[in-house]
């Protein structure tokens, strides 16, 4: 199974560290493998320094790909957290 | 008991105010000397994996033990944690260093290395700051792993007893998380900014800290008394015990500051019946002039000259001071300004034959008399002065005067320097005030003569005491006798400034008797035209004289006067001061 999303991120910092940290922890919860992608740039979601590297800030597009079993439930989770900000006030 | 350490001062960031002082606790984790080889044999490969991989683990480990101890502390540093802690797990970060070890064929601190200076240069083109900053926390984790796979001891903070002052190269979360607010009086690190960790915790826990200074860690050992003045973003490191008790009183002064005293501290020191004082500040480094500002300070009654010349082995050139006293006078905030000459003795800083070890440096050589013999010294300095003073309006003044010959000489030179830069075309302030520190007793006994020679007195209350009362600074069981309001003290003031005022000048007063709220009625009683004190102590010197007359004040002079010890005035004053200002004097005070 294959998914893919893109996403705007509305955060105040983008993608910080705790941000990442929080993709990072959730990404690591499913089988599926997880790559984010920014201007062409493709990293491994379950990598924190991955995800640093992209220096994706406040507003910037990233798109989400999820391949496996259970990409559908990785990509719904995925989704809930960057809409909700990574948690931030 | 080794010989006296010498004292240096580094500038850094001051990210945290406040000042503190204390025995330095060197956090010294950081960048090991990892060797670094090749590996001979195939065999060794996998075995150098092995390592690399114990070593993750054994952080990962220490980690997770440092993050169940916080579980009642939580905020910025358990996010680090947690950050630190997936940087350790990151597959591409494991993924290089086993490539490195593998393919390089070099063991597992080189092939990290390599790994870290990947990751160095991807951050360092990132344009978003604090992205780019994020490179600390995998320099952090390399350190631990490296440290791991040395299998030197761990963190050492926990070995911290009693009261200290950490240096590091850097802070990280697992550091401060380990560190104790009661046991940590202030932080002074090599790396970091504004928005570091270090700066973020230490203002979070209020101590005093100062980063950025580059390479304080290999300057202080375990042991040495460390002064931090998070404020102005300098650390001096084994201060002579003359500059310990200078900051000592600002501590002091600190502490004391309220809210209320800062929020008036920019009205002017204006009496009850309208007489006007001008209110200045001691300072020894140009970073300190924000403070002096903020605390109300009209200019600089005291620029200490003295931090240019040590802690270096040679001597400032007249750029290096003209650069410094630009900086000063071009500030639009002080309007006016004083710039002591040197005022140390030779052997602090030079190591000539001739200037044999003094017995009492506090009576020898030193200060203008040490100025008159290296006359070339004092000329740089007297030129870059000059040259300021055609930017900014600042005065001269010589320290330990002891009679009219000297500062004649003095300005015999000052009137060379003059002509040296008139003729060289070098533009230099042409009516530039001079004048000279009181605070040796036969100054005070010339005070006449000498008014006639300068434009302004500033009386240096500490010397004086010292050299009137014939007490050595160096042993303590005199310390008692040092009572600036002994009626001895209080009539050669009186009689400086009679002296002066006839000739028609200034009157200062830049001791630390200046910034004590306890004598500034007296002060004012007495007719001193300019007070110069520590920074922080000016709003509360302040405070009084607006709400004094000063005819109270020389009716109160009067009335102290007619005692004859200094115990008999100190409780005088004290029991006017409990009247006029109940908040301010309460207890017994003496």
């Amino acid at each position: 199974m294959k998914e893919t999303r893109s996403f705007v991120l509305k955060n105040e910092l983008g993608l910080h560290a705790r941000a990442a940290a929080l993709l990072v922890n959730v990404s690591s919860q499913y089988k599926s493998r997880i790559f984010l992608e920014k201007d062409g740039i493709r990293v491994n979601g379950k990598s924190i320094l991955g995800i640093l590297t992209l220096a994706c800030p406040k507003g910037g597009v990233i798109t989400v790909n999820a391949e496996g079993g259970d990409a559908r439930e990785a990509m719904k989770k995925i989704a809930e957290i960057i809409e909700n900000k990574f948690g931030e006030a | 008991m080794n010989e006296p350490k010498t004292t240096s001062v580094f500038k850094g960031i001051g990210v945290s105010p406040g000042i503190v002082s204390g025995r330095a606790f060197v956090l010294n984790h950081q960048d090991m000397a990892a060797p670094s080889y090749h590996l001979v044999k195939a065999s060794q490969v996998a075995e150098e994996i092995r390592r690399f991989r114990k070593a993750l683990k054994s952080a990962e480990q220490e980690l997770a033990g440092i993050r169940e101890k916080m579980a009642s502390r939580e905020g910025i540093e358990s996010r680090f944690i947690d950050v630190h802690t997936l940087i350790l797990k990151d597959r591409s970060y494991r993924r290089d260093t086993v490539n490195f070890i593998r393919e390089k064929r070099i063991n597992a601190e080189w092939a990290l290395r390599l790994t870290l200076l990947k990751y160095r240069d991807v951050f360092s083109r990132m344009e978003d700051e604090y992205l780019r900053e994020r490179i600390a926390d995998v320099e952090n984790v390399t350190q631990r792993v490296l440290r791991n796979l040395s299998a030197v001891k761990p963190d050492s903070i926990s070995e911290i007893r009693g009261e200290c002052i950490v240096i590091s190269r850097d802070l990280s979360p697992a550091d401060t998380v380990q560190m104790s607010p009661d046991t940590v009086l202030g932080f002074a690190t090599d790396m970091g900014g504004k928005t570091s960790h270090t700066a973020i915790v230490a203002r979070s826990m209020e101590i005093p800290a100062v980063v950025g200074l580059q390479e304080i860690t290999a300057n202080v050992q375990n042991e040495d008394t460390v002064i931090i003045d998070g404020t102005a973003g300098v650390v001096i490191v084994n201060p002579d015990p003359e500059v310990l008790k200078r900051y000592a009183d600002k501590k002091k002064h600190y502490w004391a500051m309220s809210e209320r005293y800062l929020r008036d501290a920019h009205f002017r020191a204006v009496t009850r019946d309208g007489h006007f004082v001008h209110i200045g500040a001691n300072i020894e480094f140009i970073e300190e002039i924000p403070s002096v500002l903020a605390h109300g300070a009209d200019g600089v009654g005291l620029y200490r000259t003295e931090f240019l010349y040590i802690n270096r082995d040679r001597l400032p050139t007249e750029e290096e001071h003209f650069e410094n006293y630009r900086r000063l006078v071009e500030n639009p905030g002080v309007q006016w300004s004083t710039i002591r000459t040197f005022d140390l003795g030779g052997d602090k800083f030079i190591s000539d034959p001739r200037l044999a070890e003094e017995m009492n440096p506090a009576m020898g050589l030193r200060a203008i008399r040490f100025c008159l013999q290296e006359v070339d010294l004092f000329k740089s300095q007297l030129r870059a002065i000059l040259r300021a003073g055609a930017i900014g309006n600042t005065r001269i003044l010589f320290p330990m005067i002891s009679g009219v010959k000297e500062i004649r000489e003095a300005k015999r030179i000052l009137e060379e320097v003059r002509e040296d830069l008139r003729r060289e075309g070098i533009p230099f302030g042409p009516k530039l005030e001079i004048g000279v520190m009181i605070e040796v007793p036969s100054a005070v006994m010339m005070a006449d003569a000498l008014a006639r020679e300068v434009d302004f007195f500033s009386i240096g209350t500490n010397d004086l005491i010292q050299y009137s009362l014939a007490i050595d600074r160096v042993n303590d069981r005199v310390t008692y006798l040092y009572e600036p309001l002994h009626p001895a003290i209080l009539r050669l003031i009186q009689r400086v400034v009679r002296a002066g005022h006839e000739a028609g000048i200034r009157i200062a007063m830049c001791g630390e008797m200046a910034g004590d709220p306890m004598c500034t009625m007296v002060l004012i009683g007495l007719g001193l035209d300019e007070l110069s004190m520590t920074p922080l102590a000016i709003p509360k010197v302040k405070h009084i004289i607006r709400n004094v007359s000063r005819e109270e004040c020389r009716e109160m002079v009067d009335e102290a006067m007619k005692r004859v010890t200094g115990e008999e005035i100190e409780e005088f004053v004290w029991g006017r001061l409990k009247d006029r200002f109940p908040d301010e004097f309460h207890g017994s005070g003496l």
